[in-house]
């Protein structure tokens, strides 16, 4: 798929922008805070609903206005639909496809589907694992989106587990009354449908990662030749509390069963400590580049690149899929060294469609020939 | 802010659920404008639901007397209890008009996070009504229709390991899955998703 029109009204620093976009490479160029990112902040706002730099939509709007209008024509597969979203803070959303209300922005999730790279991906590498666990899981929504259910539920069995602790660790440190048997009754239920859920997502991750992973590892070494990156997931439910092979399908039971297990197994240490010590929001997506773990060993260089691979990694794991997402690379070459550019060049030259902005012309390579804008002073010029 | 008690009224009056300041304001100044009658009427009404209405002995379901209308009908199967969360549930269930049985109100659900455990709902009265005889009849089965959210789904997995001791009792769980008189195209994909991984061969 391809975005072939983009009109934005009082989105972030723009009054108003209109973009023609053809297939293929489309670069924007302008200086540092001329609004470059924000035009493919609000093409990927239209696939997610939600912006990758922050999480509330008051930011979205231009200061002053108070809603602001994000539009776009999406060439799917020779369909053509317009998309449209209303962002008003503090009130909901309205979406329209074709000119037409639809009952909640969230159905028009899906008819534009992006892979959004920019300098905030950094912290996939750097970050907290919760970072690399959010990134598995919304991969894991986008391609099925009982997921985003699963996660939901499992969030709200693990808060409500948590809570149940720590009363119960405070009831078993002070005397063992009636109440503290009926809790401890109670901890087996919650145990269960943690399980449950957390078996459900647990395979669902093993399963995503089991598929990525050689995907990165190409990735990976199509940037960065002689790099050999690997992804390993690590989760708390083994038997040795170590990573699966991936063979098949995993099975959610089984999973259910060995979290079940190894939940009984650290029962009076999560009571001592009123922690939830067994589940998926405690596992770790393990980056290795050769022999060393990523996270504090890699180079700045090193972890760019990791970062992109796992975003490309992701993009071809959606094309394998069916229709292509558009690709979008924001700032991202003036990280890059002159090898890992023209390497990254031929990958995104590949794309249906790929939008990238920079803010030197020199620093995207000469490969990434097709449209050109440029960003000055509140206007988009095309400029080829 | 106004000035003494009309504040006071929407204050107290946004305090209610499903209430935001907005409505509160409006209705403050719809019942400074009503008829003093009207006015009364009311301020009686909300002090005999707190003094009048109590709750059945064996149900738990609000009730003016001891026991409840429906645990009173002698016509209705004492052999089959649905166990709901709240009164209001009990009200849903009837309004379908299939039921014939009785009813035990829980009084909520399990929710550690809210402080609520089994000893803070009626689950001690249930299995006592089930251990016992009550209506000249013994409890043959009981059907768990909490709510199908974390809370409710946990509260039925408790108190199914908690009844399943008892000898020749049958314990069912209400299914889940698309509303009737609706489009599948409409149906949202977590309600579908279950639908799909519940369903059963015909």
């Amino acid at each position: 798929m391809h975005v072939r029109h983009l009109q934005v009204t009082d989105f972030r620093s723009w009054p108003t922008a209109e973009l023609t976009f053809g297939r293929g490479p489309n670069v924007l160029v302008g200086a540092n805070g001329q609004g470059k990112t924000n035009l493919v902040e609000a093409v990927g706002y239209l696939a997610n609903l939600g912006s990758h730099r922050v999480s509330g939509d008051a930011p979205l709007v231009r200061h002053g206005a108070s809603s602001a209008i994000v539009r776009a024509t999406v060439v799917n597969e020779g369909r053509q639909l317009t998309l449209d979203v209303e962002i008003t803070p503090g009130r909901t959303n309205r979406a329209r496809v074709n000119r037409a209300p639809v009952k909640r922005p969230r159905d028009i999730l899906g008819i534009l589907r992006t892979v959004f790279f920019g300098p905030e991906d950094l912290s996939l590498v750097r970050g907290d694992p919760g970072e690399r666990r959010r990134f598995l899981d919304e991969l894991l929504a986008s391609r099925s989106p009982r997921f985003a259910g699963v996660r939901a539920d499992y969030d709200r069995v693990l808060r409500q587990r948590s809570a149940l602790l720590k009363t119960a660790g405070g009831l078993r440190r002070g005397q063992r009354g009636r109440s503290d048997d009926a809790a401890l009754g109670t901890l087996e239920v919650w145990d269960n449908h943690l399980a449950r859920f957390g078996g459900q997502l647990l395979a669902g991750r093993l399963d995503l990662v089991a598929e990525l992973s050689p995907l990165v590892t190409a990735a990976y070494h199509e940037l960065a030749p002689g790099g050999v990156a690997t992804v390993r997931y690590r989760d708390t439910a083994g038997p040795d509390g170590g990573a699966r092979a991936g063979q098949g399908p995993s099975d959610p039971e089984s999973l259910a069963e060995a979290l079940l297990a190894e939940l009984r197994r650290v029962r009076d240490q999560e009571l001592d400590r009123g922690v939830c010590l067994v589940g998926p929001h405690r596992d770790e997506l393990e980056l290795t580049i050769g022999d060393l773990p990523a996270r504090g060993y890699a180079s700045h260089g090193e972890s760019w690149s990791f970062a992109l691979a796992l975003r490309l990694a992701a993009y071809d794991l959606l094309r394998a899929e069916g229709s292509e997402p558009v690709l979008v690379l924001d700032d991202v070459f003036a990280e890059l060294d002159q090898r890992r550019r023209s390497r990254l060049a031929a990958v995104a030259g590949r794309a249906e469609q790929v939008l990238v902005t920079a803010a030197v012309e020199e620093d995207v390579p000469a490969e990434l020939t097709g449209g050109r804008f440029v960003v000055r002073d509140g206007t988009v010029r095309r400029g080829d | 802010m106004y000035e003494g008690p009309v504040q006071d009224l929407i204050d107290e009056l946004g305090r209610l659920p499903g209430i935001g300041p907005k409505s509160a304001q409006r209705i403050a100044f719809h019942l400074l404008g009503a008829e003093p009658a009207d006015v009364t009427r009311l301020q009686e009404v909300l002090q005999r639901v707190k003094e009048g209405v109590t709750f059945c002995d064996i149900c738990g379901n609000v009730s003016e007397q001891a026991t409840c209308r429906i645990c009173r009908d002698a016509r209705r199967d004492a052999a089959l209890v649905c166990v709901v969360e709240e009164p209001k549930d009990v009200l849903a269930v009837e309004r379908t008009r299939e039921y014939r049985g009785r009813y035990h109100v829980l009084g909520g659900a399990l929710d550690p996070l809210s402080g609520v455990g089994p000893d803070q709902l009626r689950i001690r009265e249930l299995l006592g009504r089930i251990g016992g005889q009550y209506g000249g009849a013994e409890v043959t089965e009981v059907i768990i229709a909490t709510d199908p959210n974390t809370e409710g789904e946990a509260t039925a997995t408790y108190l199914v390991r908690m009844l399943r001791d008892f000898p020749g009792l049958t314990v069912t769980r209400l299914a889940s899955g698309l509303p009737m008189g609706g489009d599948l195209e409409f149906a949202d994909e977590l309600t579908l998703g279950r639908a799909l991984s519940g369903r059963r061969s015909v």
